[in-house]
């Protein structure tokens, strides 16, 4: 725990954003992680790609459940609202928040207990219904505020810091994230920001249930040789199958590939997502496809990241509700109240 | 000898579960009801979709008693499962009307009883092939014969089947059919009236005829609901579903035909209480509505609410507990649960409503106050008003009322430079300034969390902030007092040392019950209260009196606790009447209870022992 307040000063020649802020403005209080920790990586992350973005910082609302991994949302975008809530139940909250008001942007941050344990649930049903928001699971196979703990997506025959070795089968959260309907899948690893920033990016702007896993050593539980999420055996085994750069919409795009190793995705806001594929025949409109290569890269002891699914033509929940393009939160008695008229029909109806 | 009485009596349906009685049983209530007499029906029902038994029992009142009477003067008994048990039920008098197409042993009867046996099997088998129809119709024939033997208005009936079935009208004359072939085998083969009768009168009056739990889901449009996130249980389940019916029909914009609500089935308890609370964060009003076993489930997101301070709205219509009790039987078995709600220290306001009426009022209310007071509103009804029809006054709306949307500061407040602290007592009345996300770039953000915080919402495990907050939630308890519905007093005709609280369901039973002690030479003044936490008012009813009788449908009195506990009351004054077997409680049950409390006292002055 640290007692240190960020100052908020910072150097003048800073670059601003279209919307004349500084990177510093999407920062938050200073983290209370340890030292080297993945998730600060992701906090920076995040940070990066609403700088990029231009968000106007309040338009975020940022929700979180229970331990290490939600905690961070203290630690970026401090001028927007944030909800630190209950363990594994992020999900409900961030759906209802989004009926609330659709006009925001939702960032939901959670970790692999707080998702894949406790929270399975809410983390299945909130992907299911296709709430619009980005998803991302700071993943570290580990329960860091309870010291060392095994998560249910620590790999089977894993071994822990005090060299127990984990007997139970690992949660693919990718995996259930795809067929339980998320318009955007990815995975990441909090050590290549380079992959991340524009997965954020394009997450953000994607509109429907969009679904990070990024891969986040813990440095105190779970760096250890006999972990498969420390950062030397994530970066051993990483197979990286497309680079993603964001472009916001009306940017020129540049081609400089060869056929085949470059596809434009564009989402519904007209903001476009080029692809580089590393593998030529890996196809991320193809779920299927998809689910059958991930699991056997999986079964060969790989971890594939980048941009593994996303759907040309999605949708969210307020669409599937047909709800008003107005918020709700907007919404007063003039358009909510039937009034005493209607009632005094209705009542004529009751009797 | 035959009981001889006219529009006082009660019949009741003995069926089987989905043979499809429910809507001829109804018909023959509302017949009643269109007679000008008032009813008071009861759905006694299984946890089962087909196959168990059923009952269906029409309080038949024109003096207007709409609570339980207990006891049968007709039963109507068409289940062989049940026969022993409904004719055993029937008061010494009574009639019994069964289906006579397969004799019975004499054993099977009472000699006590009038038995009016109709071969309605045989009938049905004569007039319709289809084995649906021959049930079906059954039941409207039944409904035809009644008309014959209560000396009804056959008229009423007809009238009725024609609007039940508008929009499907090659319906209507099959069904008045049916029921004309019992009505004409009734007055040919039996004798009619029997010593029971229906005779018209005018005592329904404006009064309106509804469900409670779709009064209170009116109650949620009204009051501006546009989030409901739930999970289906019973008996809560169809105030979602009014809710959504309600909805579509009010609350569609006219120009778009996009709807101005959002309703999601969550997944479960946990998920609907964490979308209403995510909703309501977000500027939104939102409820669910539950049961006992819901509630349960919701004790952390209680916690949550009450600490981080979130307006949501629940609506618990309360069954049998503990556990999964008695799912389709009533009691007020919540109460201590929803008022004690989550670890740590919490308390939580409550609203009792009485019938739909005050559902509706409640059910608007609620909002205003989880607004105003930015915390969790329960609204405590119960399987027995949530799931019957019940004859009110008409739902009332005043057309120039706003919604109270507490204190919620603007960007335009924010830009004015005022002080916003998410925690900060400005007013001295507990409740602090809250902000929607979204509301202004760079001032009034804040965290929200369970966890401990100062008055600016920043994290400290200091002890100093925390007591300082909890502090101040119960000034914002205190605050709470004024604001929920006041308990309604109605004193005796005469100054009398005896009082009795009550709440709830038991409202109409109380009241038939007080006349009936009256009758005993028993004064008693009343006091129903409406709310927690309690008002001052309540207090004093108790202090004015030596004894107060405090009557609940549950086994550990406990509305007795919270007055105990939270008011510092003596606990021997508040004398318990509890009645907890899942039917609904009666005014011969609580005349008889208190009735020999206040004998017990004449003979010895309890006073006296005491002090």
């Amino acid at each position: 725990m640290t007692y240190i307040v960020k100052p908020k000063f910072h150097h003048p020649s800073l670059p601003v954003n279209e919307l004349g802020f500084t990177h510093r403005d999407y920062e938050g209080s200073i983290s209370t992680l340890c030292a080297g920790c993945g998730h600060d990586s992701i906090s920076a992350a995040i940070i990066q790609a609403c700088f990029e973005l231009n968000l106007p910082p309040h338009r975020v609302a940022k929700l979180s459940g229970i331990g290490c991994s939600s905690k961070t949302p203290t630690y970026f975008l401090g001028s927007s609202h944030g909800f630190n809530s209950v363990h594994g139940r992020m999900p409900s909250v961030l759906t209802g928040a989004n009926l609330a008001n659709r006009d925001l942007i939702y960032l939901g941050v959670s970790g692999d207990g707080d998702t894949a344990s406790i929270g399975l649930g809410q983390f299945a049903h909130a992907i299911r219904r296709g709430v619009n928001m980005v998803y991302i699971v700071e993943n570290n196979g580990v329960y860091g505020l309870t010291k060392g703990q095994f998560s249910a997506t620590a790999d089977r025959g894993s071994k822990s810091k005090r060299g127990v070795v984990n007997n139970d089968n690992s949660i693919d959260l990718i995996a259930m994230a795809l067929q339980l309907g998320a318009t955007f899948v990815a995975r990441s690893f909090s050590g290549d920001k380079a992959q991340l920033v524009p997965l954020i990016k394009a997450a953000v702007e994607h509109r429907g249930a969009a679904f990070i896993d990024c891969i986040s050593p813990c440095v105190a539980f779970n760096n250890h040789p006999g972990s498969t999420k420390s950062f030397d055996y994530v970066r051993e085994h990483n197979e990286v199958v497309n680079r993603l750069d964001f472009m916001p919409p009306r940017a020129p795009i540049h081609v400089d590939y060869k056929p085949g190793e470059l596809e434009i995705v564009e989402q519904h806001d007209g903001s476009k997502l080029a692809l580089r594929k590393l593998h030529t025949d890996y196809d991320p409109h193809d779920k299927l496809g998809a689910m059958t290569y991930l699991q056997e890269r999986a079964h060969a002891g790989e971890i594939v990241t980048g941009l593994l699914y996303v759907e040309r033509e999605a949708d969210d929940l307020h669409h599937h509700l047909d709800t008003v393009e107005r918020p709700l939160n907007e919404l007063g008695e003039k358009e909510l109240c039937p009034g005493a008229g209607t009632l005094a029909k209705i009542n004529a109806s009751l009797r | 000898m035959p009981i001889e009485r006219v529009n006082d009596f009660v019949v009741r349906f003995a069926n089987v579960n989905g043979s499809g009685s429910a809507s001829a049983n109804q018909l023959f209530a509302r017949a009643v009801l269109r007679m000008g007499v008032p009813v008071a029906p009861r759905n006694i029902f299984p946890s089962n979709i087909q196959g168990l038994p059923t009952w269906y029992e029409v309080r038949i009142t024109e003096a207007g008693h709409l609570g339980a009477r207990g006891g049968v003067d007709l039963m109507v008994a068409m289940n062989p499962q049940t026969w022993d048990k409904d004719v055993a039920s029937i008061e010494p008098g009574g009639y019994l009307f069964y289906d006579s197409t397969k004799p019975l042993q004499a054993s099977k009867f009472r000699t006590d009883v009038t038995v009016v046996g109709m071969p309605l099997t045989a009938i049905c088998n004569r007039e319709y092939t289809d084995p649906r129809q021959r049930q079906l119709f059954k039941n409207i024939m039944y409904v035809g014969a009644l008309t014959a033997l209560l000396d009804m208005d056959v008229d009423a009936v007809e009238k009725l089947i024609g609007e039940e079935f508008k929009g499907k009208d090659k319906l209507i004359a099959p069904n008045v059919k049916a029921l004309h072939i019992g009505r004409d085998y009734a007055l040919k083969n039996l004798t009619c009236p029997l010593g029971l009768r229906v005779k018209r009168a005018d005592a329904v009056g404006d009064r309106i005829y509804i469900e409670g739990n779709s009064a209170a889901a009116l109650g949620a449009v009204y009051g501006g609901a546009t989030v409901c996130a739930w999970y289906p249980i019973t008996p809560s389940s169809s105030l979602a579903e009014a809710f959504t019916r309600h909805c579509a029909r009010y609350r569609v914009d006219p120009e778009t035909g996009k709807n101005r609500y959002a309703i999601i089935q969550a997944e479960d308890e946990l998920a609907s209480l964490g979308i209403v609370v995510g909703a309501a964060w977000n500027g939104a009003r939102a409820f669910t509505a539950t049961s006992g076993p819901g509630i349960s489930l919701m004790q952390e997101f209680l916690g949550l609410a009450y600490f981080a301070e979130i307006p949501a709205v629940l609506f618990d219509v309360q069954r049998g507990g503990p556990s999964t009790g008695m799912p389709t039987r009533t009691q007020q078995s919540d109460i201590v649960l929803a008022a004690y709600a989550s670890h740590g220290d919490t308390k939580h306001v409550l609203l009792f409503p009485e019938d739909p009426a005050e559902a509706f009022e409640f059910g608007a209310t609620a909002f205003d106050l989880a607004d105003r007071l930015q915390t969790p509103i329960f609204v405590m009804l119960d399987l027995d008003i949530g799931m019957n029809h019940r004859l009110c006054r008409p739902l009332a709306w005043d057309e120039k009322r706003v919604y109270d949307r507490g204190k919620v500061m603007t960007a335009a407040e924010l830009d004015s430079g005022k002080d916003f602290g998410r925690y900060l007592d400005v007013d001295g009345d507990g409740i602090p300034y809250r902000t929607y996300p979204g509301t202004h770039p760079t001032r009034g953000s804040f965290f929200t969390r369970g966890s401990t915080r100062d008055r600016y919402a920043r994290y400290t495990e200091e002890g100093g902030p925390y007591v300082d907050n909890m502090q101040r939630l119960l000034r914002k308890f205190e605050t709470a007092k004024g604001l929920v519905p006041r308990p309604l007093r109605r004193d005796a005709d005469k100054p009398t040392r005896y009082g009795v609280i009550y709440y709830g369901s038991t409202s109409p039973a109380m009241d038939e019950a007080i006349v009936e002690l009256a009758e005993r030479g028993h004064r008693l003044d009343m006091l129903r209260v409406r709310g927690f936490p309690f008002h001052q008012d309540v207090s004093d009813f108790i202090v004015d009196h030596d004894f107060v009788f405090v009557v609940e449908q549950n086994r550990d009195a406990q509305l007795r606790t919270l007055l105990v506990n939270e008011q510092n009351l003596d606990p021997v004054r508040l004398v318990p009447v509890l009645h907890y077997d899942g039917t609904p409680i009666t005014a011969r049950f609580i005349a008889r209870a208190i009735a020999e409390h206040l004998d017990a006292l004449k003979i010895t002055p309890l006073r006296k022992v005491v002090s």
